[in-house]
Parts: C-alpha cells; structure tokens; sequence
C-alpha cells in the first residue's frame, strides 16, 4: 500500500535526475489546473507563492485574520543551510548526515539529501526577496552554531528568523495574489477533505467570520498546516495550531506515520501555574552562549547567584563532554528531566534548570571586547558590562521576552528553564514526491512525517518547509498534474461536495446540541494532562495502556457533556476550538498507540523499558527501522502499515554525543 | 505621479503643509527682524525705513505674493487635512490616549493654526490693510533723508495702547510658540530627515527658534504698552 | 519575583457582530494571580461567562509570545496596555494592583472595522502589501546570497524596519488612524536593501496609493506610533518614506 516512490540510483544523484525526467505541464495547462493549499506558513505560503509564480490557478487558506501570523513566524534560532560560508568543513553531505543521525535513523535518507541540497537555494532565494540575515562588518552572512552539529551553517536574523523568513515567504505570496495567481481565504478553515473518484478534488472549508460552509474545487489539494503538538495543551505552539486539517484527511484514507514522534525541547520558560495558557520558547541558540546546571546539593534553595562555583553540576558538560551544552535537543531533555525527577530541580516547583549566561558574557564576549578596546587588566563589572552589548545583539529580544514573562532579568540572574513540547516529527505519510497515499492529496513541511525522523536538529524546521513549498513541490506536483489537464474544474454541485459539506455540517451541529456542562478548554486541559504524564518525555507500556483508556473517557464524556455558547452562524471560537479538541482526543488516541508499538527509544520517543545502563536510549534497528503508518479504520481502530527505512550511506550507530 | 496628488494624496499634502511651514518660518525671521528695530531706541527711524523698504522694493512685493499663496496653502490645507483626519475615526475611545506617546501641542495643530488665523485677521486689520489700502488717521507721513514713507512706528505706538490688543497679540504668540515647536521638525522630517544626527540637532533648533521668535514677537506689544520704547 | 492575587472590575466592549452598534459590559475579576499574562486572565473570565451560559469575549490571539500580531486589546487608553514596546499577549498581570479597573476597547479606526466584540478586521494591511510591499523575484532566480554584500548598518536599519508584526497598534495610537508607521517601516525595509532598489519607487507610490485608499488618515508626525509601537519601529522610517515618495513623484514620467 505504501509505496515512497523513492528514484533509483545514488543518493546524490536521485533528485538531479528526478528533476530531469518527472513530467512537466506546460504554461497554457497550468491555467487550467487549480491547487488548493491550507495553511500558510513557511511550507505553505511558499508553495502557493511557487505555484502562483509557475501560473497555477491557487486558492491558499488560512484560520488566522492574515496569512503573515501563522506560527513559523515564531521560530528564533535559525535556518540552516550547506553553504560553508564559514570554511569549517561543511558540505551536503555533512548536513544529510547530521540529520539523519540527529533523527535517530528513523528519516528516508532520500529524502533528507534532497532537503540537505535545496537548502543552499533557499538561502540565496531568501536574500533575494530581502530577508535581512544577519551580517558581518565585510557586508557578507553571518552564522552561528547549533544544537547536534560542529560546524556553523546557521543562518539567522536576531532571534527572529521565522518572522523574517515568513514576512519573505508571505510577501511573495501577496505578489502573487496581486498578479491575480492566488486568491487568498484569510479567516477560513478547512474542515474535510472531498473525495472525487478516489482523488483529492477539493476541501469543505468554514468561513470564520459568518460560520458558513463553502465548498472548494481542486485539482489538487496540499495541507501545509503544521504540527499538532497542542495536543498536550501545553506547548510552544500557538493557540490556534491544531491538527484538524491533517486529522480529516486522515479519516479520508491518508495514513498517519510516527504520530509518537514528538519533540521536547529543552528551553522553555518553566510552567508558572495553572492558568498557563501556552509555553514560551527560549532559543536553542542560547545555548550556544549559556551553560546549564542545577546544585550538586539536593533541594537547595539558596538563590542562584548564591550558589558558589564548585556546588553547581554543568550536567551536560559533565555527562557528554564532547558537544557539552550543544548536545541535540532530546538529549538535553531527558537529562534536564532526569535531574528535575531526581530532586535537584530549581524554583518554585522544582521543574526547572539554570541556563545561565555570566560565564560567557564575561569570559568569552567580555574579554574579546575589551581586547577590541584595548582595555587592560578590566574588571568584572567592564568586562560584564561590554559583554552585555553583544549579547543584546544577539538575542536581546529573547532576554525582554523572558523578563516580561518572569519578571527577571536574565543578565543579571540566570534565567529558569524547562523542557516543552515544541515540534512534532510525525505526520501524515507521504512519499518522495510529498503525496500522501491518497491521489492527489500533498502534505508540506511540519504537517508530514518525512526529513527529521525521531528528532529533529534545531534550525531545521524552517528549511524543510521552504524546501518543500519552493523546491520540491513545483516539480512533484507538474508530474501529477500533468495527467490531470485533461480533467475540467468539478463543479461544487457534485455529489461528492454535497455530502461531505453535509457530514461536516451534521458534525457541527451534534457538537452545538450536546449543550452540556464542561468547557472545551476543560477538556483539552486534561487531555493535555494524559499525554504530557503518560506519553512525554519518558513512556512506558503500562502508562500508554492507561492513557488510551482514558483518552477513551475522555472522548465519551466530551461527546455529551461539552458546552459550546453561541450558534453556528457567526464568529465563534468556542465552537472553531470544540472541533479541534475533538480531534485532539482521537489523535492523542493514535499517539499512544504508536508509542506502545515502538517499544525501542529512539530521538523523541523514550520508552523507559528500552535503555542501556548508563540510562542512555537505546535503539532497536533490527525491530524498529521503519515507518509506521496507521490507516484510519474505524472508531479507534487502526491498521499498521510499515515503511521499511534503508540507510545505504549514513549506516546506523549508536548515537554518542560525549 | 501627476501633480495634482501633492494636494491629493496624504504624503502630497504633508509635503504642501511642510514645504510652506517652511517658507513661514523663514518669513517670520525677516519678521521679526525687521520689526525688532524698534527697539533701536531712535524714535523709530530704523523700523520705519526698514518697514519703507519692504513695501517699496518691487521685488519684495512680488515674494509677498508668495507669502501670501504660502499663507493660504497652509491654512486651507492644513483645515482640510484636520477634518479629514478626524472623519477617519468614526467611533473613538472610551478612554484617549491623552498624553501616552505623543505632545499635546503635536496633536493640537489645528486649534493652534485657528487661533493663529484669528489673529491674522486682526493683525492685517492692524497693520497691513492701513498701510496698503485704506490708511490710518495715526498711520502719519513723515520724512527721513529725504524720503516719504509711512509713520508705522506710530501706528504700532497707538494701537498697543489698547490692553486686551496686548493680551491677544501675547496669547498669539504663545501660540505661535507651541504651533513651531512642533511644526518646526515636524517640516524637516516630512522633507525626509531621516538621520538620527540631524533630527536631534533640528529639534534643539526648531525649540531654540521657537522661543526666541515668538518671545521677540510677544516683547513688542509688552515694550510698546509698558512704555519701553 | 513576588508574585500576588488580585481583584479587578472590567469594562469591555461587546459587540454581537460587524452592524451591532455595540456597548461597553462591566465583569468583575477574582483571585487573578500577578504571574498571568493579560490574555489569560481574559481566559479566565471566559471560562466564567461560559459556565454562566454567556457569550465569551472575543478577541484575536494566536502566538502568545509577542510575534505574529494577533493580538489588539487598547487597554485604559493605550493599544497593547501600559509597557513599552509590547504586545498584549505579553503584557503580564503585575502590571496592575488590586481593586484596578481596567477598560478594553478594540483598534478604533474606519480601515479597521469591528468584525465581533475586539475583534477588527485588519486585512487592509495585507492589501498594502499587495500593492508592493514585496521585491519581484521568481523561485529559482536568485544569484548566490553572498554575491552582494550589504552594508552592516543598512542591513540591521532593514531588520530594525522589518521587525513590524504588523499588529496595527500604530493605527489604533495615532489621532489620524494613519498607517505611515506600518507603510513606511516595508518600504524602508526594502528600500534599504540593494534587492530592493529596481522597485523602489513604484513601491513607495502604490503603497502609499493604496494606504490612501484604504482610508488611512494622514500622518502629521505626533510621534503615537512609535510610542506604542511593540517592536519600537522607529518614525525616522516615516521620514525616510516622505523622502521616498517625494523623489518617486518627483522623477516619475507622468
């Protein structure tokens, strides 16, 4: 059933020669060939901006009032690209490698090269539309390092790239608007997908300003709508990312792989209280700059600045002294959690670790500036305070952030970190050419499961959803299409519209005449809970069974005591959020189930029974190096598919970071 | 772009508002000038020939053709711009913002510039429909070296006797004070100062100016009144 | 930090829809810790009005961490509350004492009309950028990104101006509803860049063009936005648009 479509012969060779023989749609066809794209952020605001440019008609949908505040335009640290503008020994294959590996083996190599060759496109296409990338004095890029590599291959611009990189990719997008190539749905969300003849031809989509339905006609339809981590509640995503889209589609016969895979990342603003809402980032970059540690004395609460040198425990240095503080982000977050779990946890509620930034301000940024300078023998307070300078430089947004939500400041005190979800790897399946298994149905960037395997290295999510939208999907999807010209636009009268429009319809209106007593924030509260305690940073079997049968509960008892106020013909968020909790619940379901399958640890998957003396994860190539994909087959029901992963050139070892 | 979008379009008009506060000011420096001579202390034989020489060289009488379309350029756009921008709100706040981000007198051009047009009025009412048009049984003829002119300094000398002529000429001026603060950087970044360096030095100008026009300006009715010339 | 509970009355503006005219309601708030940010407290108070069986608060948020705009909340005469260069969804509860009472209005501007409760509808400003906010090239074009270098102190100036989140809350500030700020942080963004320069001009005209058309007001250089600006876009790229517009004009055939 799955076929990935992967091109023969070598691997470097795949995708020039893909390139060179997929089928092409000539300039007249393309008018006539329509493309649906949901969501808007890198993946998708690129695709629609490519595709528009080619002379495809595009119809591009997004929930947010503007296509320029989908979620990528969170993301801080970088973008990272093979350019080895820095002479430090980097190349394609180097970034393949390190991926692959970062990914715990579990990503298509074939995949994963081509990603690692677009990415030097990207970068030169980004400066182009005017992405300000930081620079050096000379005028040329700048880069910095990152978690899981030793070479610095990324691209930044302060702690702001995805706003930067979105802001480039939207404004191509509204180029393209203008010209009349994309019409844009702003405030609309998709809400299924319709099948026309066992193809993908089109979306039911609700408007979210007068809650009506309309149906959307496509040749082809592309989900670009980003991961599901909000599934756990908390997260780092933003309030309105959710995995509806991608959840529908999947109920369409798209089969859902690694759902389990998720990722942890190890600076975030530690959670305050209950009334948290969402968790904030802190960029992995600081931790190019900042050392982590927490006392080497159990329960001590003595303030930070109290705690003399020799108590402090630099776990990380101390545990992998070869990448040290920059060792990839799964590892960072078990051992955080293992320290927090083992009573030397810091603040109020003992969940958190120092990350903290004196040493280098004075020893590495401190000292260089006042040799710059030419101040001799300086004293602390100089050398911290030149030391200050360039780091507000560098990260001064992430210092204001932090201090507006904490109330502390991080130059002075170090800041409180810990571990939250941020990013998740699995997604639906697709193959080579990013088509799920159902015909003419894509998915693009964090929305499929494809380049980071079990994990994923930091400044890599950016790259791989403008790889997708600009790079890869304007020759994967000509060799779709150019069979297609043929077919006329369907018109939305079909049979096939009128009664997926009337499911989804039927959908909303069970879920207003439930009319019970409970919040849907309630519920996605608690589902948050299951799967944050019982399928997070650490899983065993014993937790994942119970947390199936409680997500069971969980469901049963949402379907008939939900409270949803208002009525379905108006702007109602409440109700936009019902759906998407609903189908949190079930695909919180399917996560569980594929973390109790994969009874290995891998990248993001821990799974407790699975783990070598040292407390280190363990791999199990021989059981697990494949796919699993999961065919939706009823209420909680699935059929596992299997993708067998074979690693011809980045041949599978024990990941060692020390 | 055509020309008519100087007046049409909102960078246009800022432009038209800016190139002629401009122009103003540098008018009311001549002004100023001119009529600080009465403080010369000679009876006002400076001011006179000096107020002679403004009215009787043809080129100075061209340029106040200008003065005068700079003049009602200013006032006519400047109205139009107020009430334009205020239909651009059509439901405003429960609770202004008041002071939080910007100066009163930077949002009170408008009041300003009325108060100051009133005070034209009377200030051509004054001086220059006497001197130009219908005369003045105070507006005397007098001769210096030989030539005729205008007894102005007397005109002025008479009509500062009147107290609440004081007053307004002095809260005119006051409000000629804020109304430059304000447009006095305010030109120079329309025009497209954009360099941090600049700006600050025109904002100290622009002040300095500022107070020192409109206090020479107030000095002359006060002086005159309280008998100081 | 020391962290507190507190009690305060809201005034909020409710309005049912687009052609509602709307009024303000009165909600007490109780036991709000000091550690919650702005918005969390509004999900407090929704989760009551709900429970209550009323219509929760409608309000634009997505991100909650200061960066994709969403949010626009002009709280007691000052879009985005009282700190300096923030949004509201950063805007934490130790800004107030207990017993405060806090207003909430939406952007109040015509371009800006109220769709629902806060809830405005901003896609004016995707249409100026439509008009040119952009620099024309296809995927695929682009020479190698280091074949032009850029002056350091252009390319920061074109971050500082790019970093506009394009929230809006300069319209809401200024006394105008003028969108110079907004209009003229992308031209400078652009007009900075060398990528940008064959577009230059027609760029500064159709966007200000289109701003016009919008029904923006006029900028008379108060100095609003930039007080309220969360990403303290400066208005030196305000009188860099004039400069702009005005060699533009000045230099276009007709």
């Amino acid at each position: 059933m799955l076929d990935s479509k992967i091109p023969a012969g070598k691997l470097e060779e795949k995708w020039v020669d893909y390139k060179g023989h997929c089928k092409l749609v000539n300039p007249a066809n393309k008018r006539k060939l329509e493309i649906i794209i949901v969501g808007t952020g890198l993946a998708g605001a690129s695709a629609a901006a490519a595709l528009g440019e080619l002379g495809y008609k595009v119809k591009a949908f997004c929930f947010q009032d503007s296509p320029r505040r989908a979620h990528s335009i969170a993301a801080q640290g970088g973008i990272n690209a093979a350019k080895n503008y820095q002479n430090d020994g980097d190349s394609v294959f180097r970034l393949f490698y390190d991926t692959v590996k970062g990914g715990d083996y579990r990503a298509r190599e074939a995949n994963v090269h081509r990603l690692a060759e677009v990415s030097v496109n990207i970068i030169d296409q980004c400066v182009a539309q005017g992405v300000p990338f930081a620079r050096e004095y000379g005028g040329l890029l700048n880069n910095r390092s990152f978690g899981g590599t030793q070479v610095k291959r990324t691209f930044y611009a302060a702690g702001q790239t995805g706003q930067q990189l979105l802001i480039g990719a939207y404004q191509a997008l509204e180029r393209q608007v203008a010209l009349g190539n994309v019409t844009m749905y702003s405030r609309h969300e998709m809400l299924d997908v319709v099948m026309v003849e066992g193809k993908a031809r089109g979306i039911i989509a609700r408007n979210l300003v007068n809650g009506e339905l309309e149906r959307h006609f496509g040749h082809a339809v592309l989900l670009c709508t980003g991961g599901y981590g909000n599934v756990f509640y908390l997260s780092t995503n933003a309030m309105g990312s959710n995995v509806t889209a991608a959840w529908k589609a999947h109920k369409k016969g798209a089969t859902f792989a690694n759902p389990c895979f998720t990722q942890i990342h190890p600076t975030c603003i530690p959670v305050s209280g209950d009334h948290q809402s969402k968790l904030t980032l802190m960029s992995e970059s600081l931790r190019n700059d900042g050392r982590i540690w927490v006392p080497k004395q159990k329960g001590d609460k003595r303030k930070a600045n109290d705690i003399p040198e020799e108590e402090r425990d630099y776990y990380l240095e101390r545990r992998y002294p070869a990448f040290g503080n920059l060792v990839p982000r799964d590892v960072a977050s078990r051992a955080a959690k293992e320290r927090c779990d083992a009573g030397y946890g810091v603040g109020t509620t003992g969940q958190a670790v120092y990350l903290d930034f004196k040493f280098n301000l004075i020893n590495k940024y401190g000292k260089t500036e006042a040799g710059k300078l030419g101040i001799e023998n300086p004293d602390i307070e100089t050398l911290m305070r030149l030391g200050k300078e360039v780091v507000k430089e560098e990260y001064g947004n992430l210092f204001d952030m932090y201090e507006k939500i904490t109330g502390e400041n991080p130059y002075e005190v170090p800041m409180r970190i810990y571990p939250a979800v941020h990013y998740t790897m699995g997604g639906l399946w697709v193959d080579y050419e990013l088509m799920t298994n159902v015909k003419g149905l894509y998915c693009l960037g964090e929305a499929n499961f494809s380049d980071h395997g079990a994990n994923r290295l930091g400044a890599s999510a950016l790259m791989q959803g403008l790889a997708d939208g600009y790079f890869v999907i304007p020759y994967t999807i000509g060799n779709y299409l150019a069979d297609e010209i043929a077919t006329k636009p369907i018109p939305t009268s079909h049979e096939a519209f009128e009664q997926t429009e009337k499911a989804v319809a039927d959908r909303i209106n069970t879920l207003m005449n439930i009319k019970g007593k409970q919040t849907v924030e309630s519920f996605h509260k608690r589902l948050g809970k299951i799967m944050w305690e019982k399928c997070g940073m650490a899983r065993n079997a014993q937790g994942l069974q119970e947390a199936i049968t409680e997500i069971q509960n969980l469901k049963k008892e949402f379907w008939s005591d939900v409270r949803i106020p208002g009525s379905i013909g108006e702007m109602n968020p409440e109700l936009d959020k019902a759906g998407r909790v609903a189908d949190f619940i079930e695909l919180g379901e399917l996560m569980c189930k594929d973390a109790l399958n994969r009874n290995e640890s891998c990248g993001g998957h821990f799974r407790e029974e699975s783990q070598t003396a040292e407390g280190e994860a363990e791999r199990k190539d021989d059981e697990f190096a494949y796919v699993a994909a999961w065919e939706y087959a009823g209420e909680s029901n699935w059929n596992l598919h299997k993708e067998e992963l074979k690693f011809e050139v980045a041949k599978p070892t024990q990941r060692s970071y020390k | 772009m055509k020309w008519s979008e100087l007046f049409t379009s909102s960078i246009g008009k800022k432009w038209v508002m800016a190139l002629t506060g401009l122009f103003l000011i540098i008018f009311l420096i001549v002004h100023a000038g001119i009529n600080a001579c009465i403080w010369a202390n000679d009876g006002g034989v400076m001011f006179n020939k000096a107020a002679h020489f403004m009215g009787s060289t043809v080129v100075i009488r061209i340029a106040e053709i200008g003065l005068f379309l700079g003049i009602f350029l200013h006032i006519i756009q400047g109205l139009m711009l107020e009430f334009q921008n205020r239909s651009k709100r059509k439901k405003g706040y429960e609770v202004p913002m008041g002071n939080k981000g910007s100066k009163w007198y930077s949002r009170s051009m408008g009041l300003l510039g009325t108060i100051l047009l009133l005070f034209f009025i009377l200030h051509w009412w004054h001086f220059w429909v006497p001197a130009r048009f219908i005369g003045h049984e105070e507006l005397t003829e007098i001769e210096i070296n030989g030539v005729h002119m205008h007894n102005m300094y007397n005109l002025m000398q008479y009509t500062f006797q009147e107290l609440w002529v004081v007053i307004a000429y002095v809260i005119a001026c006051i409000s000629l004070c804020w109304h430059l603060i304000h447009g006095f950087q305010s030109a120079f970044r329309t025009v497209g100062v954009s360099n941090s360096k600049y700006m600050a030095l025109i904002q100290n100008v622009g002040i300095g100016y500022s107070i020192i026009i409109s206090l020479a300006f107030a000095m002359m009715p006060v002086s005159m009144y309280l008998g100081w010339v | 930090m020391e962290h507190y509970n507190m009690n305060l009355t809201l005034k909020v503006w409710r309005q049912k829809n687009a052609s509602d005219s709307g009024k303000f309601e009165t909600y007490p708030v109780k036991n709000i810790s000091s550690e919650m940010s702005f918005l969390e407290m509004i999900d407090v108070l929704n989760e009551e009005l709900i429970s209550e069986g009323k219509d929760p608060i409608a309000f634009d948020h997505d991100c909650r961490e200061g960066i994709c705009g969403a949010c626009s909340m002009y709280i007691n005469g000052r879009p985005h509350g009282p700190w300096h260069a923030n949004t509201t969804c950063q805007l934490h509860m130790r800004a107030y004492k207990d017993g405060d009472t806090v207003v909430i209005e939406p952007w109040r501007a015509n371009s800006f009309p109220v769709i629902k409760d806060l809830v405005v509808d901003r896609s004016a400003f995707d249409r100026i950028i439509q008009a040119g906010g952009y620099i024309s090239v296809n995927t695929g074009n682009a020479v190698d990104a280091n074949a032009i270098a850029i002056n350091k102190d252009n390319a920061d100036a074109a971050f500082a101006a790019a970093a506009c989140i394009g929230c809006g809350a300069c319209v809401a500030a200024c006394k105008n509803s003028s969108a110079l700020l907004f209009v003229s942080a992308k031209v400078s963004h652009l007009a900075l860049l060398p990528q940008g320069n064959p577009e230059r001009k027609t760029r500064a005209m159709n966007m200000v063009a289109q701003m016009d058309k919008e029904g923006f007001g006029s900028c008379t250089n108060t100095g609003a936005c930039e007080a309220v600006c969360p990403k303290e876009i400066s208005i030196e790229n305000i009188a860099r648009l004039n400069r702009e517009y005005m060699m533009a004009g000045a230099s276009a055939d007709k």
